[in-house]
């Protein structure tokens, strides 16, 4: 099994070491000091010190997937891609390198390895969309240091909305653009529909992280196919470690996985729609 | 010196006096994620489990939060493995955790109650019972915790079936906890805790519609601190058993003003959302408001002194 790497107990003080723009998106460095490597697919807690705001917000941390990770000097070194969009989001874009960063993780489930997804698993292919691009990265770069053959589809609404893929420099990438600013114009499930029906390699894996939309449209593809998915999800969360029970996903045959320490990576088959109500906000 | 932050509550001797809130922390969970570490350095004196219900529930339908300011909305429905799934799987595994353990329980009628009470209070592992009456009566139509009456036919009907401490969650949704607290104390509670979550509800900005998948839900977080404040000194002024303290207590300071309003004990829950460790970082923090203040323990509650 791809094991977890568990977290130190409690919430503690990272530093920021970059915080550069990449086309809409931001690409933001922290030094962990105390933390261990994480592994692929797996997500932090991120907030500025302190709380609050003009409209008394955000108050909880936001949960972001981590891009890449690496050996630093003083720690470890991990890359988040974020957006803008909210209070929190504002708040992090807003820091300043060689700023404080308040870290909870690494936290839970890894990227399964293609061989506990499907058997007779001998490559992958990884579908990126948007700010979710960012756990493929790290996932592209662990399965290449297990040689395992890979193909990397990302797409992205428009240049605005296309930030990140120098998370992705020294790998074949295909891109696809809702405005065709860069590569196929229209979805990346497009790409993957021709990789599907087309040249893909017998008995492939799909690795999936993207809107909701995108999400539901490879889950229901895989399945049509018989293809094994595994997709990151995202939903609202508070805590990050079970204790909320805010990120309820509806389970395939009733109930609910908690996304923070039974996902965020989820099989496809254990669900029966990737579009939950509240999630992609 | 170094305050003696110890503190008893209903027979039962705490290192300090920070519990967490019911359904604020999943010790279980929590170990999934952080490992051995969470028992080396677990923050809480006692450890108080969610709800549990006498069948499994799954919890509502998704949103189940919303942000608001200094706080959160969560209406998340109580999702539980039920009596037998908790009392098997789950209570040997809180049984190893450093600390006395506390089982919420809930029921919408007074026979469920009666087998939650008298099933987990046979089991050695427990060291108290608290009755979340946040609840409809199915009988009545009326949420237990917010009628005197209806909490005092609860405890008659619970208390003879344990010796075990009996803690009454109260509810801040009414208009007089105080008397809800008095009944509960006359029916034979050991203890009260309080406040639970303010009902709360929240609009999609986008559409206008009701977020929340469960329709309503609860707020909690520095937002409810102030309201929490008043609700515990005039439950404190009113009864003369224990009160646990609780609301958007974020900080030191803040445990220590729960506790200069009578608070035998204060519990962290939303906080803890932000950090898992804010309990143990609220902790050092009082010992450090009790040095500058000049005093060797906590506060003692007047009000129980002289009616007890």
């Amino acid at each position: 099994m791809s094991e977890r790497v568990l977290a130190p107990f409690g919430r503690r003080a990272a530093s920021l070491s970059a915080n550069s723009p990449t086309d809409g998106y931001r690409l933001i460095s922290a030094i962990d000091r105390e933390g261990p490597m994480p592994r692929s697919g797996q997500f932090y807690m991120l907030a500025a010190p302190g709380w609050g705001g003009e409209a008394g917000r955000p108050y909880l941390p936001r949960a972001f997937s981590v891009a890449e990770a690496g050996p630093a000097a003083d720690g470890v070194r991990l890359d988040f891609l974020l957006e803008a969009i909210g209070p929190g989001t504002e708040r992090l874009a807003a820091l300043e390198s060689g700023g404080q960063l308040e870290i909870t993780g690494p936290l839970g489930r890894p990227f399964s390895m293609p061989r506990e997804l499907h058997d007779g698993a001998q490559g992958a292919i990884l579908v990126g969309g948007g700010i979710g691009i960012a756990p493929l990265a790290i996932l592209r770069r662990e399965l290449a240091e297990r040689g395992v053959p890979q193909r990397v589809l990302l797409g992205f609404r428009d240049r605005e909305h296309s930030g990140g893929l120098d998370l992705f420099r020294c790998s074949e990438v295909r891109l696809a653009s809702e405005d065709g600013h860069a590569g196929h114009q229209g979805y990346v499930t497009d790409l993957l529909a021709v990789l599907l029906e087309g040249d893909a390699p017998e008995g492939a894996v799909v690795y999936a992280c993207g809107p909701p939309a995108m999400l539901e449209a490879v889950r229901s593809m895989c399945a049509e196919r018989g293809v094994a998915a595994e997709l990151a999800m995202e939903t609202p969360m508070a805590c990050g470690f079970g204790s909320c029970f805010g990120c309820a996903v509806p389970l395939a045959g009733g109930g609910y996985l908690r996304l923070c320490v039974d996902g965020p990576t989820v099989p496809a088959d254990r669900i029966d729609t990737a579009l939950v109500a509240g999630s992609g906000h | 010196m170094t305050a003696d932050l110890s503190v008893e509550l209903c027979g039962i001797r705490l290192e300090h006096p920070i519990i967490n809130g019911s359904g604020t922390f999943d010790a279980l969970a929590a170990r999934r994620a952080f490992g051995e570490e969470l028992d080396r350095r677990f923050p809480f004196s006692a450890f108080v489990s969610k709800t549990i219900t006498l069948e499994p529930r799954a919890g509502n339908p998704p949103p189940r939060l919303y942000e608001t300011p200094a706080g959160m909305i969560n209406s998340i429905g109580l999702p539980n493995r039920g009596l037998e799934g908790f009392l098997g799987e789950d209570l040997p595994k809180l049984a190893t955790l450093p600390v006395p353990l506390i089982v919420s329980v809930m029921a919408i009628s007074r026979e469920a109650f009666s087998t939650l009470v008298d099933r987990v209070g046979a089991r050695d592992e427990v060291a108290a019972i608290e009755l979340n009456v946040s609840c409809p009566n199915v009988k009545s139509g009326l949420i237990v915790g917010e009628q005197p009456e209806e909490t005092r036919a609860l405890l008659d009907s619970v208390r003879p079936l344990t010796e075990k401490p009996l803690i009454v969650k109260l509810t801040p949704n009414c208009a007089e906890p105080e008397a809800v607290a008095a009944a509960a104390e006359g029916a034979g509670a050991d203890a009260v805790s309080l406040i639970n979550t303010l009902r709360a509800t929240a609009l999609d900005p986008r559409t206008g519609e009701r977020w929340l998948g469960g329709g309503s839900g609860g707020l909690s977080g520095p937002a409810v601190r102030p309201v929490a404040l008043d609700q515990v000194r005039r439950v404190a002024e009113s009864c003369s058993i224990p009160v646990i303290g609780m609301g958007g207590i974020e900080s030191g300071s803040d445990a220590l003003a729960f506790q200069r309003l009578g608070a035998t004990a204060v519990a962290v829950g939303t906080a803890s959302f932000r950090d898992p460790g804010a309990a143990g970082r609220i902790r050092s923090e009082l010992s450090a408001e009790l040095a500058a203040a000049g005093l060797d323990a906590l506060p003692v509650r007047e009000a129980a002194s002289t009616s007890s």
